[in-house]
């Protein structure tokens, strides 16, 4: 079989797979977001937390829970890393620097796991397993939870009340992420992944010369790293690196993994607002766009246009031989749709088209399928805006789900959308003002500029992913894509529950003639183009001075 | 006593992450842990560990390098791909070159007989385009086929030309006044790659000469867009402990195997079919040998007498 048919068939069989996966995990996530029993088990947290599970809060008190929690979650995780040489299993390294450890306790926290460091010489087991994948569970948790608050925004009606995060929180965390992680942990330790608590050990290898073998609870990290959208690596080397990703199956279900959340939550929200057409309208805009992105980085990067492609033959720099280009360039274009970040090959090496799609993926805004839960709230206020430019153009009031898109609700989707624009912009163009930040490229030419671009457009949509030439651990990028990451993970999220908020307050407008109907190919189609449209019109002018110029000549 | 609303919320906060990293931090990884202890488990849990000769030399899924100690590769022995992890193959230290598909402009030691050290100390770089020539001349040379590939001049350096001269509106240089090979030091190369270009003689480069001003032309040269040395043998992976090379790569380096343990080819090549891997279920992943099993292979078959 050639190359190119075996990664059809590698990506077909994981279109097939999540299709599978669809109805059984959207059903599954709609009855554990609906239910009203509390385990024992939850009741126990509940009474440590502090909680009362069955008060549901307004728009406003959750947002200040979100807050609240995540404003812990980085102190928390600052100090862990700043404290690490007084813990045990920390391999004997040293505290994290300030700077550093403030970027990667926000990076965590906010579901990007950006890293400036390296995990095999910078972090301790103990902060790796109790710190950084502690945020793995419930920075995916959180997400997931605003979703779902959406959602009921659409789906109730004439309440202030939308719920409860902590319960949200303890059953996305107890029901959904830590079974599936726990067996896909194993899975992965069966493929080659490694799971111990070892310092690094010195073998003589058979030329012999000393190799030292790093250990850790890689396995268990690994599975919510990909099933939470993460990202964060264990090793520097992340997803490449044998003891992460080790066979080709692995490969596999990683991408699995990270996909199978996001895909399955449109089925939750169908469920939640008694229509599953419009679950399946929005996923079948995610579907479109997934599809069409991986076709494009896939015939870019099997083409392997450019100087030293050609010379290699090969798209393979920075390629794992196990992987192989095709499964390097579904797995690429898989973690930036979504806002995981976790690479089984090293983007900066890609052809320059095939690495502007990798970009051109987290400035749609990661919508297809995007973050757990990011993904669909994300995905939900652009329907808002296509229906409310639908309506624009035929003259009538917009409606979505029975909902009055009015000033107000649009006032909140078109602030959320203009948020990363902003930081990605503003971020790069500073930073190409500044010559000491200038000189963190590595690459030459459009392709540095490419590496500041990617380094803002990364943060600022919580990816995590980098062109990863960029010297970044240095106080201004930490500081500056730290604010980045603070700025494109939270000002979203209380946009998003303030129009929750507003739409819970609506009564339901019963479907007139004049509706747009939203679960029609048209809608899907015009969704589609809103979402590619606008972020063409944002993007474009920095993509032609990166990655379009360096690939077009 | 009543506390205020945001600080029970702050409370709340606390106490849930700390419930939640007792729970997710340390009895989820534990538990997983735990289980590798079943038979069948252990063994990868641990890091995949082989022996030869009746002691541990490595990590089946973890390549190393098979080299002296000035990093010449042991003719006895399969070489594995170029790994930028380090000095090559240091797990304490992996990762990718991370260079982007148009580097192809060196920069220039101040003193070529102290190139490596430059390079140490970032003075000094070679672009990826050279690398990726030199490595396919060494490898030709090693295995005794052409190494000759596009855009590599055949000292094995890339060929880049700065063009100078008035540019047209479109920024192309017609009417060249001076031509500079980039990645030829003078001194380094006896003469540039071509003799002349656009009708002016090629000049070889200087140190501390800025030549940006110029138009930057890679010329392809005539070399097969199908080198005789591999691709996977000119480039490094993302971890830089890629265990595994092409079985292409593989068959290249063979007779230089059977020669130097004095077997028969066949015998080298039926090693490395034995050592194969397909694509699992005929369409995940690449062809591709592992290279550390294949080398202990080698040893308990045919051992090396040096």
């Amino acid at each position: 079989m050639s190359a190119t048919a075996a990664g059809i068939l590698f990506t077909g069989s994981l279109v097939l797979a999540l299709a599978l996966a669809y109805r059984p995990l959207g059903d599954y996530m709609y009855r554990v977001f609906t239910g009203t029993k509390h385990s024992r088990v939850e009741r126990g947290i509940y009474r440590l937390i502090g909680a009362r599970p069955d008060t549901e809060q307004t728009w406003a008190v959750y947002a200040r829970s979100v807050l609240a929690f995540s404003m812990v979650s980085v102190l928390f995780l600052y100090g862990f890393q700043r404290l690490q040489n007084h813990l045990m299993l920390s391999l004997g390294f040293k505290p994290v620097v300030t700077h550093q450890a403030w970027n990667t306790a926000i990076s965590f926290v906010t579901n990007t796991n950006w890293q400036s460091y390296s995990g095999e010489s910078t972090m301790g087991h103990l902060v790796q397993m109790a710190g950084l994948a502690v945020q793995n569970f419930v920075s995916a948790a959180v997400g997931i939870a605003v979703a779902i608050v959406l959602v009921r925004g659409f789906a109730r009606k004439t309440t202030e009340l939308l719920g409860n995060f902590w319960v949200d929180l303890v059953r996305c965390v107890l029901r959904i992420l830590l079974p599936f992680a726990f067996v896909a942990a194993i899975v992965l330790v069966i493929g080659g992944a490694v799971q111990n608590f070892h310092d690094p050990h010195t073998i003589q290898t058979l030329a012999g010369a000393k190799q030292a073998i790093t250990g850790g609870p890689v396995a268990s990290q690994e599975a919510i790293k990909e099933l939470g959208t993460n990202g964060g690596g264990f090793y520097n080397a992340n997803s490449a690196h044998p003891f992460e990703n080790p066979t080709v199956w692995t490969n596999w279900l990683e991408i699995f993994l990270l996909l199978v959340i996001s895909f399955s939550l449109p089925r939750t929200f169908g469920r939640m607002v008694g229509n599953n057409k419009q679950g399946y309208a929005i996923v079948a805009v995610m579907a479109t766009l997934a599809v069409v992105s991986v076709t494009l980085i896939s015939f870019f990067q099997l083409a392997h246009h450019g100087t030293v492609p050609t010379a290699i033959g090969s798209a393979m720099e920075g390629v794992e031989t196990r992987f192989g280009v095709p499964n390097s360039a579904t797995f690429a274009d898989a973690t930036t749709l979504t806002s995981t970040g976790a690479v089984n090959s090293f983007h900066d090496s890609y052809t320059s088209l095939g690495g502007m799609m990798t970009m051109f993926n987290m400035m749609l805004g990661e919508v297809a399928p995007g973050g757990t839960g990011s993904g669909l709230y994300g995905m939900l206020i652009l329907a808002v805006i296509t229906v409310f430019v639908a309506g624009l153009m035929v003259g009538r009031t917009p409606e979505y789900l029975g909902k009055k898109i009015s000033s107000r609700e649009i006032k909140f989707a078109s602030m959320y959308f203009l948020i990363t624009p902003i930081c990605v912009l503003v971020g790069t163009a500073f930073a190409m003002a500044l010559p000491g930040e200038r000189a963190a490229m590595l690459n030459r030419g459009p392709h540095g500029l490419s590496e500041v671009l990617y380094a803002f457009t990364s943060a600022s949509n919580n990816n995590g992913s980098a062109f990863a030439g960029i010297t970044v651990n240095t106080a201004w990028y930490d500081t500056a894509l730290g604010l980045a990451m603070a700025t494109g993970r939270f000002l979203p999220m209380i946009f998003v529950l303030g129009l929750a908020g507003s739409l819970a307050r609506q009564g339901q407008t019963p479907a007139s003639e004049g509706t747009l109907p939203t679960h029609r190919p048209q809608f899907i189609g015009m969704v589609a183009g809103v979402t590619v449209i606008l972020v063409a019109l944002t993007f474009l002018p920095a993509l032609a001075l990166g990655p379009l110029a360096e690939g077009i000549h | 006593m009543r506390l205020p609303t945001w600080i029970r919320q702050h409370l709340a906060a606390v106490r849930a992450l700390l419930v939640l990293t007792v729970i997710t931090g340390v009895a989820y990884p534990l538990a997983v842990w735990a289980v590798t202890f079943v038979p069948g488990l252990h063994s990868q849990a641990e890091g995949s560990m082989v022996t030869s000769g009746g002691r541990t030399v490595g990590s089946r899924i973890i390549g190393q390098a098979f080299t002296d100690k000035n990093g010449n590769p042991l003719k006895q022995y399969f070489q594995s791909r170029p790994s930028n992890a380090g000095t090559g193959y240091d797990p304490t230290a992996t990762g990718a070159s991370n260079l982007g598909p148009e580097d192809i402009v060196d920069t220039l030691p101040k003193n070529p007989a102290n190139k490596a050290a430059e390079i140490t100390a970032k003075t000094a770089r070679d672009s990826l385009l050279t690398q990726v020539c030199s490595r396919s001349r060494a490898v030709g040379e090693l295995e005794g086929v052409s190494g000759a590939r596009p855009f590599c001049t055949p000292g094995g350096v890339g060929t880049v030309l700065s063009v100078i001269g008035p540019r047209d509106r479109a920024g192309h240089v017609a009417r060249p006044t001076r031509v500079v090979s980039l990645n030829e030091q003078c001194g380094v190369v006896a003469k540039p790659f071509i003799a002349t270009y656009g009708g002016v003689t090629v000049e070889c480069a200087k140190y501390g000469e800025d030549y940006s001003k110029g138009a930057i032309v890679p010329i392809r040269g005539n070399a097969p867009a199908r080198p005789k040395v591999p691709a996977d043998a000119v480039t490094a992976s993302g971890s830089g402990l890629d265990p595994h090379i092409s079985p292409e790569y593989a068959r290249l380096q063979a007779p230089r195997i059977a020669k130097t343990r004095g077997v028969p080819e066949e015998q080298v090549l039926q090693a490395i079919k034995d050592n194969e891997d397909g694509r699992v279920l005929g369409f995940l992943g690449a062809p591709r040998v592992n290279v550390l099993q294949l080398n202990i292979e080698l040893d308990r078959k045919f051992p090396f007498h040096a």
